[in-house]
């Protein structure tokens, strides 16, 4: 049994929203689910993100000024349920539509679409983008089957600034030209283990790293030998860059995204690297984040995210927007 | 075996609920193996929350109730995409359906025919996609065949039995749908969480009536 700080571990995601809304006073629990929500909602559409618990601060603490509305948490690693979902939207939804911004999963794509119909049925707007970034999870002539990873931070981002400014149409045409625009590839160095369970999702020999792994202990597409910092970098860059087709004079805003287990000294060493890269391949860096936005428990490894951005896309993500954990202006 | 009366009803889908939660580990290992790992935890908890719901309706006068609390608790309560599936095996072809205190064999084809239909639907998946289908399908198959017969014990033999080969079957195929799809044919030679644990359910289900 892996060695973990819980009481009960049915317990874990109820327990620590209760903690999460002691230290952060400016958010309610939303009655009758596992989600939050703004104590003062905006007149404005609604933008809910969501998904399964294990990826804070990812979804939950991504509530916040021009960032969502309300987040609703299914167990580790495990969508939440349509009532849960129709709960948390209603909870803020003031006549101007709901937005949907989560990762592209087989279950939250059920869950979250039953939760839409059941809104359509009370006849409020919905409008859904599934973020697909992760480039080494499909083919990109199949990237709508593509999962969603660290670039759910960058499209909630701007998401949260659009549905801060527009109507619900805008604010999903924004949102999507993001989730457009984003890429990212990721690797694992040792896996998590879920709470409660004996065993961790996988494991990895000591000298081994998993390349183009998931957030949820996926395993990734191949098995490599563990290498430099700048040796993977140059390999996600590399991959990223044939995949999205982003290439000199292009400006692009980063995320060297840890998993839980990994430390800022090693991410920073890892955004090193990746300005480097960026610089001499002539790729105009707007700018940088670093740090630990959507993570999979204890699992040590990283991923690189990169946005291309244009002169609309700039706008939004110049938008001041305030989290615990996410903060920008 | 004719017709299953409320109280028989109650009793098959409590034996189905028991055999998924006595199984959760080793569900937890086979979705370890291409999923998440997360597949067990989901069924266990859905199941417990589905077998309190069962033992609360000690009486009732329409079978068709039991499979639409057994399924609207499993929705309602696990997530997942495990929680509308199978959620949806129980509620989606219980809905809709005249009350009737008695269920015959045809009842309960043309119930499961369509809930199968329905999980096609919501999933997007057909046969050889390494999902429960793999399982469900040749079992309703089996069951739509047999039921004009009007044998419980028979056509839930044979149903689970088809299930079975149906599981086996997913070693063989990539899979199209769930977090194992990014694995493409490193998911090959392992076996399908959700077409296992709906083998298990049937296969419940058949001991239940073999029983009587």
């Amino acid at each position: 049994m892996a060695k973990k700080i819980i009481n009960q571990p049915e317990d874990c995601v109820s327990e620590a929203l209760e903690g999460f809304l002691k230290a952060h006073p400016a958010y309610v629990q939303v009655e009758g689910a596992s989600g939050l929500r703004v104590k003062d909602v905006q007149d404005k559409p609604a933008l809910i993100v969501g998904g399964g618990s294990g990826h804070e601060p990812m979804f939950g603490y991504f509530v916040g000024k021009n960032l969502a509305d309300a987040s609703v948490a299914g167990n580790v690693f495990t969508s939440p349920d349509p009532g849960s979902i129709l709960q948390t939207a209603l909870s803020v939804e003031r006549g101007k539509g709901v937005l949907f911004v989560y990762g592209n999963y087989s279950g939250d794509n059920m869950n979250f679409d039953m939760a839409a119909e059941l809104l359509a049925d009370q006849g409020i707007a919905v409008k859904t983008v599934r973020v697909w970034d992760d480039v080494a999870s499909a083919p990109k002539e199949q990237y709508t089957d593509r999962r969603g990873i660290a670039g759910n931070a960058l499209v909630i981002k701007i998401a949260g600034a659009a549905s801060s400014v527009l109507d619900l149409e805008g604010a999903y045409r924004v949102a999507c030209k993001a989730r457009d625009q984003v890429y990212s590839i990721g690797f694992g160095l040792s896996g998590a283990t879920i709470p409660g369970e004996a065993h961790p999702i996988f494991t990895l020999p000591e000298d081994e790293m998993e390349y183009g792994l998931g957030i949820h202990g996926e395993p990734g597409v191949r098995r490599v030998k563990l290498q430099s910092a700048d040796s993977i970098v140059e390999e996600l860059v590399e991959q990223i860059l044939a995949d999205s087709g982003i290439q000199a004079g292009d400006t692009v805003c980063t995320l060297v995204n840890g998993l839980g287990a990994t430390p800022l000294l090693e991410l920073y060493i890892m955004n090193r690297k990746l300005a480097q890269l960026l610089e001499e391949k002539g790729i105009h860096i707007y700018n940088m984040d670093v740090g630990n936005y959507v993570t999979s428990l204890e699992m040590a490894g990283a991923s690189v995210t990169l946005m291309k951005l244009d002169e609309e896309l700039k706008t939004y993500y110049d938008m001041p927007c305030r989290s615990p954990y996410y903060q920008k202006g | 075996m004719k017709e299953l009366n409320y109280g028989q009803v109650r009793a098959m889908l409590l034996r189905a609920a028991d055999e998924i939660i006595q199984s959760k580990d080793l569900l937890t290992e086979i979705d370890s193996q291409i999923g998440d790992g997360d597949h067990g935890i989901g069924m266990e908890r859905g199941m417990k929350k589905a077998k309190e719901t069962l033992l609360s309706m000690e009486t009732g006068e329409n079978v068709y109730d039991l499979f639409q609390a057994m399924g609207k608790t499993m929705l309602m309560s696990m997530g997942g995409a495990s929680g509308v599936i199978f959620g949806t095996l129980f509620l989606g072809g219980a809905r809709n359906k005249p009350a009737s205190a008695t269920l015959d064999t045809a009842g309960m084809a043309a119930l499961m025919s369509d809930s199968l239909a329905q999980i096609k639907e919501r999933g997007k998946a057909q046969v050889g996609d390494k999902t429960m289908v793999d399982a469900l399908e040749p079992a309703v198959e089996q069951m739509n065949a047999l039921a004009p017969q009007g044998d419980w014990v028979e056509m839930m033999a044979q149903a689970a039995q088809a299930a079975q080969a149906g599981m086996e079957a997913t070693k063989q195929y990539q899979a199209k749908y769930g977090r194992a799809k990014s694995l493409m044919e490193r998911a090959i030679g392992h076996q399908d969480a959700g077409a296992t644990s709906t083998w298990i359910l049937l296969r419940a289900m058949a001991d239940y009536v073999q029983s009587l």
